[in-house]
């Protein structure tokens, strides 16, 4: 009984929250890593790539709550999602023509592009604030739980519960679809095929007849979708706010670095690598292992490795050890 | 120097083809022509523009002047993507496979420009480098040297091309995979496609060749067929080491 | 007309927009933004010793200036009285215990062969080190923080004049820059770029979070200063005889006063700086680094250790940064790590870097300036425009208000729009490097 409660306890307060915060950070750094495998740079906007296609994401739903409309047990963002990431990709396709384009005809080192996606950050930072403001938004509704904590209580009788939480069910289920039909399209289709060509060698691409400025807009295009995906998961998992999406970039950065930048499949492992180390250190064992320890070896402290307050110091950890001992990723990236 | 120009003019030309990356040219009033389903090659010293020739062909190197005709048309202002869809094939020297595909999605690439069925083209492929078929799910960077080469080779004809143009096919690969090489080359030509290639290893390559070029600084020094170019003395002694 | 003179009339007109502040504002917003722009010159010339000489990415600008202004609590402050008894060494030593354990683990890893031994050797080691300094620094910790909560709970500083913790600051940037450095140059520009920006963050969450180093959250409020009080000031008859000469209000040159005096120590550090960082550049030194900047790979084929010249780059660079940090926190007499925005003070300074001129001194300084004048300004011209805009709009009509609370963020679009416009019609900066 005492295993199971802690097997429950260790669920509910590392593996759950892991899982998902994973499943949204693996979304977010596979946005990231297929703009550096196609355009080889990494893009600093992508946090507030995020934080715009979420706040589109918002204000829809606010429209739809206003005229009544919802989706049940599921939030109504899940209805409005298609329209922000629409007017994130038109957003970003408007960037890529005004700004991008020039830099990529001239060809110039990854470096500059760097640069230019801070220009963009900082725009797309000041749209956000202007339009949506700074405060903190929560826009879940429908249903909290799948089933609570009372709930799980009184079916297993035993002392640790469950919650388990729609938003939690909704980021796995939709990255494990978003995943799924991204490996398809990359691996089955002619275009998704056409975007591997180019990442893996562009004047070969070039060479074979492949436009470059429609695989460079495809590309946009996924990334502002995964982007917008990742940041209403996150959204509806936490809630909405300009500054804490523009802090996501760097665990995304370091779940794209860890896993191989430009290796989608590096970016989902990453997301994951990232997340439960960052749960994983900063949550307190405690509970866990008073269910484990025999009653006379009880730990005085909280068995806490640090507070959640160093969350941050825990992705950056990942990223040093990676650069250190393996700088090219868990999987091949394109960058040595 | 130019026995056949009573007759109909070859399937490509480049003709007095003048110009270079910067302000100095690199080639200068060079001319190279290739006949229907002959093989011609380009030997010459290093730094002697043979690479830089292909790529003027290709449409990799702006012309001062001079001009490039296709079967008869002039194509001298097309872009090289224009070019391969008029029919010319072009292997790079290097990274010349995408090394994270596999060989059958490497001869898909190829055939992108494509619309219609390539299946019987993909087939033709792989009789032609029956290892290939064997290899068709493998990525093409794990495979050896010689048959990443083939793979090139096989992505380049996808298009169906009237010309294939190879850029030192065999640098780097052993003897006996480039004689293989050059069987396969030979093979290629026998379908009817014209080979232009640029070759370090230039007495084998004289060998196979039906028409040879020797350049030096960018121009023309001597033109023949592969077999008047290895009785040539001088070619003998100057390029080809006694 | 020549570069000199076109550069003289950039600084000429920049002169004229502080001075048309003066007038149309008040001498002292006018002098707030000239000693908030030295500050920001004196960032801008180390993130452009680091971009500009050598081409290294540091988007973790703010980390490094983050550890200046501590320099500045921990050398001018006074030391808690009882702290260091109560749990000050044992900080250090556990401190201490912590960098062993870590060396000790990085000699194994280097001494034993591959393999599960070495691996579990090093995780035993790392696990067992971690719960000892643990137990060594917890309860230090707590003893400390318990000293006066209210006010203090933190070790203090050495009570040593405020000016010393500008060097100190350089120092501490410096060492976090080496650490960073060795970890991350020689891979990509980009891993250089993404590790900056993790250790800024890092900087800052030590920060707000290690009360018992500079209180945390809680802030530092009463660093003391290098210049006199204005309460001090109003109360000298001397100072007041030459105010009442001048005809002007006590109270407002009191304040004057004190910037001005400022102001003389900024720029006496800013030109000391670029003097030092013109001299190098002009060195045998400054001449490998240029060359390596142009062409690395030839460099490096030549037998330069490029790795090793760039670490020295970026560890200057830091200590640049570092200063700028202590000087900030000497100018406002207080630490507060809630402050340290990245937006503010690692992208800001990229803009003013590149508006000025990358790998030009006096383009980063007037990038600095200039830089830190719109970002002033901007937010007072954004609410203008938009009580303009919004003129016709009801009172209380929530659009109205909206829009007049947007203005505030106006100045993010400005910045970004700016720096897309500078990269792409004038990437050379202002006044282009050499």
């Amino acid at each position: 009984m005492d295993a199971a409660n802690a097997l429950v306890a260790f669920t509910n307060y590392v593996l759950l929250p892991g899982a998902t915060y994973g499943a949204q950070l693996a979304l977010g750094a596979l946005g990231a890593t297929l703009i550096y495998g196609i355009m080889r740079f990494s893009n600093f906007a992508h946090g507030d790539t995020m934080a715009f296609g979420t706040m589109a994401t918002i204000l829809v739903t606010w429209l739809l709550q206003s005229i009544g409309i919802s989706f049940g047990p599921l939030p109504t963002a899940l209805i409005a999602l298609p329209v922000g990431i629409i007017a994130t990709a038109t957003f970003v396709l408007a960037t890529d023509r005004l700004v991008y384009r020039h830099y990529r005809r001239n060809k110039v080192p990854s470096i500059i592009l760097v640069m230019v996606s801070l220009g963009v950050m900082f725009v797309m930072n000041g749209v956000v604030r202007m339009i949506i403001g700074v405060d903190d938004r929560q826009f879940a509704d429908g249903a909290r739980f799948v089933f609570t904590a009372a709930q799980f209580k009184t079916w297993t009788g035993l002392a640790e519960p469950i919650a388990l939480r729609v938003s939690q069910v909704i980021s796995l289920i939709a990255a494990v679809v978003v995943v799924a039909w991204l490996y398809w399209f990359l691996e089955k289709t002619r275009t998704g095929k056409s975007m591997r060509a180019f990442s893996d060698n562009e004047n070969l691409a070039l060479l074979s007849g492949i436009n470059p400025e429609r695989v460079v807009a495809i590309t946009w295009i996924l990334a502002a979708a995964l982007a917008t995906i990742a940041g209403v998961l996150y959204g509806l998992d936490k809630s909405f706010r300009p500054f804490t999406y523009f802090q996501l970039l760097l665990p995304i950065f370091a779940a794209a670095v860890v896993g191989g930048l430009g290796n989608p499949l590096g970016a989902i492992a990453g997301g994951f690598v990232v997340a439960f180390s960052e749960v994983a250190v900063t949550y307190s064992f405690r509970k866990v292992a008073t269910y484990l320890l025999p009653d006379d070896w009880q730990p005085d402290g909280l068995l806490q490795l640090l507070t959640t307050d160093y969350k941050v110091a825990v992705s950056f950890s990942v990223l040093v050890l990676v650069l250190l001992f393996k700088p090219s990723g868990l999987f091949k990236g394109k960058a040595a | 120097m130019s026995p056949d120009t009573t007759q109909a003019e070859p399937y490509l030309v480049g003709e007095a083809m003048t110009g270079g990356y910067g302000a100095a040219d690199i080639l200068k009033t060079c001319t190279i022509t290739a006949a229907k389903g002959e093989i011609a090659v380009i030997v010459g010293p290093n730094g002697a523009g043979k690479s830089t020739a292909m790529k003027a062909l290709f449409g990799m190197l702006p012309l001062r002047s001079g001009s490039v005709r296709l079967g008869g048309e002039d194509i001298t202002a097309l872009q090289p993507q224009q070019r391969v869809a008029k029919g010319m094939g072009f292997v790079p020297q290097t990274h010349n496979v995408f090394t994270s595909m596999t060989v059958e999605e490497n001869l898909e690439m190829g055939a992108f420009l494509r619309r219609d069925d390539i299946r019987k083209t993909i087939e033709q492929v792989y009789d032609l480098f029956p290892i290939l078929r064997e290899k068709r799910r493998q990525p093409a960077g794990e495979l050896s040297g010689g048959q990443r080469q083939q793979v090139a080779v096989g992505r380049a004809l996808m298009t169906e091309p009237q010309v294939l143009m190879l850029d030192e096919p065999t640098a780097g690969v052993s003897p006996i995979v480039m004689d293989e090489l050059f069987d396969r080359i030979i093979d290629v030509a026998r379908i009817g496609i014209t080979i232009l290639m640029v070759e370090q290893n230039a007495r084998q390559a004289l060998e196979i060749a039906d028409r040879g070029y020797v350049l030096v600084q960018g121009g023309n020094r001597f033109t023949g067929s592969g077999r008047e170019l290895l009785d040539n003395p001088e070619v003998r002694r100057t390029f080809l080491g006694g | 007309m020549t570069g000199t003179q076109r550069n003289l009339l950039m600084f000429g007109a920049m002169a004229a927009l502080i001075v048309l502040t003066g007038f149309t504002q008040s001498w002292n917003s006018a002098l707030a933004i000239i000693n908030m722009g030295l500050i920001s010159a004196v960032m801008a010339l180390g993130v452009n010793i680091q971009w500009g000489y050598a081409g290294l990415y540091n988007v973790g600008t703010m980390g490094f200036v983050a550890l200046g202004s501590l320099a500045a609590v921990l050398v001018g402050l006074d030391p808690v009285p009882g702290a260091w008894e109560a749990g000050g060494l044992r900080i250090f030593g556990a401190l201490a215990f912590g960098a062993l354990v870590i060396a000790l683990a990085a000699l194994i890893y280097r001494r034993m062969d591959r393999g599960k031994t070495r691996a579990l050797a090093v995780a035993a080691l790392l696990a067992g080190g971690f719960i000892l300094y643990r137990f060594l620094l917890d309860p230090a910790v707590d003893a400390v923080e318990a000293i006066n909560p209210a006010v203090q709970g933190n070790l203090g500083g050495l009570g040593l004049p405020i000016l010393l913790s500008w060097p100190v600051g350089a120092l501490l940037a410096a060492g976090a820059g080496w650490l960073i450095g060795k970890t991350a140059l020689g891979l990509r520009s980009d891993y250089l770029a993404i590790a900056t920006l993790g250790i800024a963050e890092i900087v800052i969450a030590v920060l707000k979070n290690e009360d018992w180093l500079a209180r945390g959250v809680k802030n530092v409020v009463d660093i003391p200063r290098p210049v006199p009080y204005e309460v001090d000031l109003r109360a000298n008859p001397d100072f007041l005889s030459v105010v009442q000469w001048f005809g002007a209000d006590p109270v407002s040159a009191a304040a004057v006063a004190v910037k001005l005096c400022y102001a003389g120590l900024f720029l006496a550090v800013l030109l000391l700086l670029i003097w030092l960082s013109e001299a190098a550049l002009h060195s045998p030194w400054g001449r490998m680094m240029r060359a390596i900047r142009d062409n690395e790979v030839a460099a490096s084929a030549m037998g330069k250790d490029v790795t090793r010249r760039h670490l020295q780059v970026f560890v200057l660079g830091c200590a640049v940064l570092g200063i700028a940090g202590a000087m900030l926190a000497t100018m406002e007499s207080q630490l507060t790590p809630g402050a340290f925005q990245p937006l503010r003070f690692t992208f800001l300074i990229w803009v003013m870097v590149v508006v000025g001129g990358s790998g030009n001194n006096w383009g980063a300084v007037l990038g600095g300036m200039l830089i830190w004048y719109l970002w002033v300004q901007v937010e007072p011209w954004g609410s203008s425009l938009m009580s303009l805009v919004t003129s016709g709009m009801a009172d209380g009509s929530p659009l109205k208000q909206h829009l007049i609370d947007s203005a505030a963020h106006m100045r993010l679009l400005v910045m970004g729009v700016i720096l897309i416009v500078v990269l792409r019609f004038r990437p050379a900066g202002l006044i282009p490097g050499k």
